[in-house]
């Protein structure tokens, strides 16, 4: 449905300047996107997450036509929307924005405000061509029908500022949706709203997303919205994508050290791989011998850094050494209340491991525990 | 918010402020130096604006016998009114339209797309404030007068006659028009910069052309802003003096303004016809204003619009018009900034105005320069200049601070009654305060008439409310906790305005006090009709040689008080940046 290839974008204003300038030279040009490519198939959600700066918003607006990427080729469906060139073959080509008929909710919404909600949904309509313009009575009819799959339907006459923020949000997907476009673009929807809100939101979206199955991109720096709405996502690092995969498979065995760190907090301890065999690693960590089970084997000798969950690791007063294949003697040295979780820090030789448990289970600060670590939650991170 | 009884340092701060008649009664009686303050401000204010508008109109319409309304009569018993109506208007709605235009566009351009020489804009958008009218009118006839003009001299052989004549109604438009366009400028930059870009980008998204975005988004989307560059503008054009005074009246080409001046200035004098003009013209300028407010009225829901962090501006692709708009760009700022203050330089340095040849250019002397220096008159004018300006400058902004806080954070009953007041001078042009202070001031027992301290009156009176909106603007940014902890920690009123408040309205302070002190220099129509000889100020001193016909010594003038006022404008600058002033 979209494929992106090879896709770069650095920075128009630094390079065109570093070529003048020559204080400049030297210099590196900065790369927002730096040879980024993936596919998303129909009906797809597709999520870009990444922390500031890395990346994501670039590229979604490359994909819209807001930002004119430097090389690499935009293709949805079979319409080339972008294409670098290449020497001796294809012509470049870049679409107007206005022209690649894509639905896309802004940040900031970008809701008009001079206009009520019934005529920010039917701008996109009235905007057409006259040839392929609908009719009035269609307009109307159309508009209609999806500000009543937004639940908007009683505020259609309204001042579109007098919206909720909520409601604001859904205005704006249905501004996107009415032109029924092949393609979705979402840059952060949520952040916007409300903790709360967006908990609600969040599903809502996904529902009205598998609902129409349009195909989407989704741009967010929250992890935790990423999981709960993707279908895949790609981590972006420095205009790079570090890794792409299922929700489950990035959160349980992230490629790297800074996916780990970006989704979700994670314990990290520094090992040497001892031995390998179908999945079955044995670590050696400064605080002892770990079993870890893990999608591919490693290399017998190899350094690594073993990422642990705070939710993988269980504690107690009690030992169950035999039992278990991995656990630890620590101190516990401070303990918060989450509401829903407990959280631990435990001082383990040198490092301290957090642990996140069950409310029922709570123990001082100064209590002696004991973790066990379930080897099928850890996770091994090669280094370097 | 009670107060304990102030303490000594507050009392003797009082003085300068000005609560009249307040210093007997206060030992006395438990009333707190708060009332006094605020009432004496507030009674200032409602002096400046309403005692000169009082005078005229009891002036205008009452002679020693009663009503009479012989002043319209002789006034508008010339047979040629029509004409000055039409002329009037003519005028005032050409060169607004050709400034809204020409900045409106420029505004654009320069926020929205990638156009070339950006830095240019910004250099013409303060020309108005380092070339007072005068000048810039006076480098027009320069260039385009149908004798002398270099324009003309230089296509007369293309065309055979001479192509422009700068003293007509078209001459005038012009003139005015591109003098004031960095005005709308300024004003429209703001709100294309305040505004979301990606309410344009949406529209985009949404399929709509670059051409129905702007109609459809990006204009309504600015329609308060450009209301009240319309009423800015409105105003300024309606009591511009300089351009038709000086390109008018040669051809008997009379507006307003400078029929009001004709009648003031002629023998004998007909006080009540000039205040019946002066009527007439207000009356206008209040009439244009309420259109322009209930035009924005309708507009004016303010606009707020959710911003996230998108708010990297992203200039538009000009794509293939970019080397035609930059051409624009270029002759634009050579019209504006660089023709006019290159003529001036020109004509300054030959002893007599001349085409530049290369004899022209072998008389090449200092001798005006030399004029100058020599000239009783000049150092007298320069001295006075700054004695207003700088005196002005702190009355206003002392009131203005102070009047800023009732209007602002006060609960007293009638605090929005102050703010109006001292907006009234607004919608006066400043011939018509002339015309009123001298109706005060010649009636008025107060023995200051053709003294220094009339011009200092109109001065503070015309700049008020230019002092108020600097005031203003800073105070509403001033969170209200800042005085309230200061009250919580026992401070008086006075104290906590002295210690926390001034000190944070300090950077707009500063601007506003420079604002004035620069736009006080180039003052010249309410100068004009209250000035008597041995107190005149610099742009006074430019009219005389006007009227002398010394074009070159003038010339002289202008380049060293464009000199002078780029040296205040940038060191306003500098203070700006250290007292942590921003633009925008």
């Amino acid at each position: 449905m979209l494929r992106i290839d090879h896709l770069v974008k650095s920075f128009a204003g630094e390079k065109a300047r570093g070529k003048k300038n020559k204080a400049q030279e030297g210099h590196a040009a900065v790369f927002a996107v730096n040879d980024v490519s993936f596919e998303v198939k129909e009906g797809e959600l597709f999520t870009l997450l990444g922390p500031s700066g890395c990346g994501k918003t670039t590229t979604l607006r490359s994909i819209a036509g807001l930002e004119k990427p430097d090389s690499g080729t935009i293709t949805v469906g079979d319409r080339v929307m972008f294409s670098g060139g290449v020497k001796g073959g294809d012509r470049a080509v870049n679409m107007p924005a206005n022209q690649r008929g894509l639905g896309m909710v802004f940040q900031s919404y970008a809701i008009w405000p001079h206009m009520t909600v019934f005529d920010n949904v039917a701008f996109p309509l009235q905007v057409r061509k006259r040839a392929d313009r609908p009719s009035k009575a269609e307009i109307a009819e159309r508009v209609e029908r999806v500000l009543a799959t937004m639940e908007l339907s009683p505020q259609a006459g309204r001042q579109a500022t007098k919206l909720s923020g909520g409601q604001q949000q859904r205005l704006a997907l249905a501004r996107a949706l009415v032109i029924q476009p092949p393609l979705l673009l979402l840059d952060e929807p949520l952040s916007n709203l409300d903790a709360k809100l967006r908990e609600s939101l969040r599903y809502e979206l996904k529902r009205l997303q598998r609902e129409l199955g349009i195909t989407s991109v989704y741009v967010t720096h929250d992890q935790v919205e990423a999981l709960a709405l993707s279908t895949h996502i790609a981590v972006m690092e420095h205009g790079r994508v570090v890794q792409l995969g299922r929700p489950r498979e990035v959160y349980e065995s992230p490629s790297n050290k800074f996916v780990a760190e970006f989704i979700g907090t994670s314990n990290f301890i520094p090992g040497t791989v001892g031995s390998a065999q179908g999945g079955q690693h044995s670590v050696d960590t400064t605080n002892g011998r770990l079993f870890i089970e893990s999608g591919s084997d490693l290399p017998t000798g190899s350094d690594v850094v073993v990422s642990i969950r705070p939710e993988a690791v269980e504690l107690s007063t009690e030992s169950r050494a035999g039992q278990v294949p991995n656990e630890w003697h620590g101190t516990v040295v401070a303990r918060a209340f989450l509401g829903d979780a407990v959280d631990h820090v435990v001082a383990v030789d040198k490092h301290e491991i957090r642990a996140r448990v069950n409310p029922s289970v709570s123990f001082e600060p100064g209590t002696q525990v004991y973790l066990q670590l379930d080897p099928t939650k850890i996770s091994l991170v090669p280094v370097g | 918010m009670t107060l304990t009884s102030p303490p000594v340092r507050a009392e003797e701060r009082t003085e300068p402020t000005g609560s009249t008649g307040a210093s007997p009664s206060r030992r006395k009686l438990p009333l707190s130096p708060k009332f006094f303050i605020v009432a004496g401000v507030a009674a200032a204010i409602g002096y400046l604006a309403l005692v000169p508008l009082g005078y005229l109109l009891w002036g205008t319409f009452f002679d020693a016998e009663g009503f009479d309304l012989g002043g319209f009569e002789r006034a508008y018993g010339s047979g040629r009114m029509g004409e000055l109506w039409g002329n009037s208007l003519a005028f005032a709605g050409g060169s607004a339209f050709l400034s809204l235009t020409v900045g409106t566009t420029l505004a654009y351009l320069n926020v929205r797309t990638a156009v070339p020489f950006k830095a240019l804009f910004f250099a013409a958008s303060i020309v108005p404030l380092i070339v007072p009218g005068i000048l810039y009118t006076v480098s027009w006839i320069f260039l385009a007068s149908p004798q002398i003009g270099l324009l003309n001299n230089f296509l007369e052989p293309v065309f055979g006659t001479a192509p422009f004549n700068i003293f007509s109604i078209w001459g005038m438009i012009w003139v005015e028009g591109l003098h004031s366009s960095p005005i709308v400028f300024l004003l429209m930059v703001a709100a294309f910069r305040s505004m979301d870009p990606s309410l344009e980008e949406s529209a985009l998204m949404s399929g709509a052309t670059r051409l129905q975005t702007l109609r459809r988004v990006t204009l309504p989307l600015v329609r308060p802003a450009l209301l009240s560059s319309v009423l800015v503008i409105l105003i300024t054009s309606l009591e511009s003096f300089e351009v038709p005074a000086l390109l008018g009246l040669q051809n008997g080409i009379y507006v307003f303004t400078s029929r009001i001046y004709f009648v003031f200035r002629s023998y004998p004098r007909d006080l009540q016809a000039a205040g019946a003009l002066a009527v007439s013209l207000l009356a206008i300028a209040v009439i244009g204003v309420i259109i322009a407010r209930l035009l924005a009225g309708r507009g004016t829901k303010t606009y707020q619009t959710v911003t996230g962090k998108g708010f990297r501006p992203r200039p538009l692709d000009l794509g293939k018009w970019r080397p035609v708009v930059g051409a624009g760009i270029l002759i634009y700022f050579f019209a504006t900034v660089v023709g006019p203050l290159l003529v001036l330089i020109y004509a300054a340095l030959l002893p007599y105005y001349q085409a530049p040849s290369a004899e022209a250019f072998a008389s090449f002397t200092l001798d005006n320069f030399r004029q100058v220096f020599e000239m009783d008159s000049a150092g007298r004018a320069l001295v006075n200049s700054l004695v207003l300006g700088i005196s002005a400058a702190v009355i206003v902004m002392a009131l203005m601070s102070i009047a800023a806080w009732i209007s602002v954070r006060s609960t007293i009953p009638g605090r929005g009654i102050v703010e109006q007041l001292s907006f009234v001078p607004l919608v006066i042009p400043g011939i018509v305060l002339g015309v009123s202070i001298s109706f005060v001031y010649l009636r008025s027992p107060i023995p200051i008439y053709g003294t220094l301290l009339i011009l200092l009156i109109a001065y503070c009176t015309k700049y008020m409310p230019y002092g108020m909106r600097y005031a203003t603007t800073s105070m509403t940014q001033i969170s209200s906790e800042l005085e309230e902890s200061a009250q919580v920690s026992g401070a008086s009123w006075w104290t906590t305005f002295r210690r926390v408040l001034l000190p944070l309205l300090s950077p707009g302070i500063m601007a506003g006090f420079v604002y004035i002190l620069v736009v006080s220099f180039r003052e010249l129509s309410s100068s004009l009709l209250l000035y008597s000889p041995g107190n005149e100020v610099l742009s006074i001193l430019i009219w005389e040689q006007f009227e002398n016909g010394s074009f070159n010594v003038l010339a002289a003038i202008g380049v060293l008080m464009v000199v002078a006022l780029v040296i205040m404008v940038t060191i306003a600058y500098k203070l700006g940046a250290k007292v942590g002033l921003r633009e925008d």
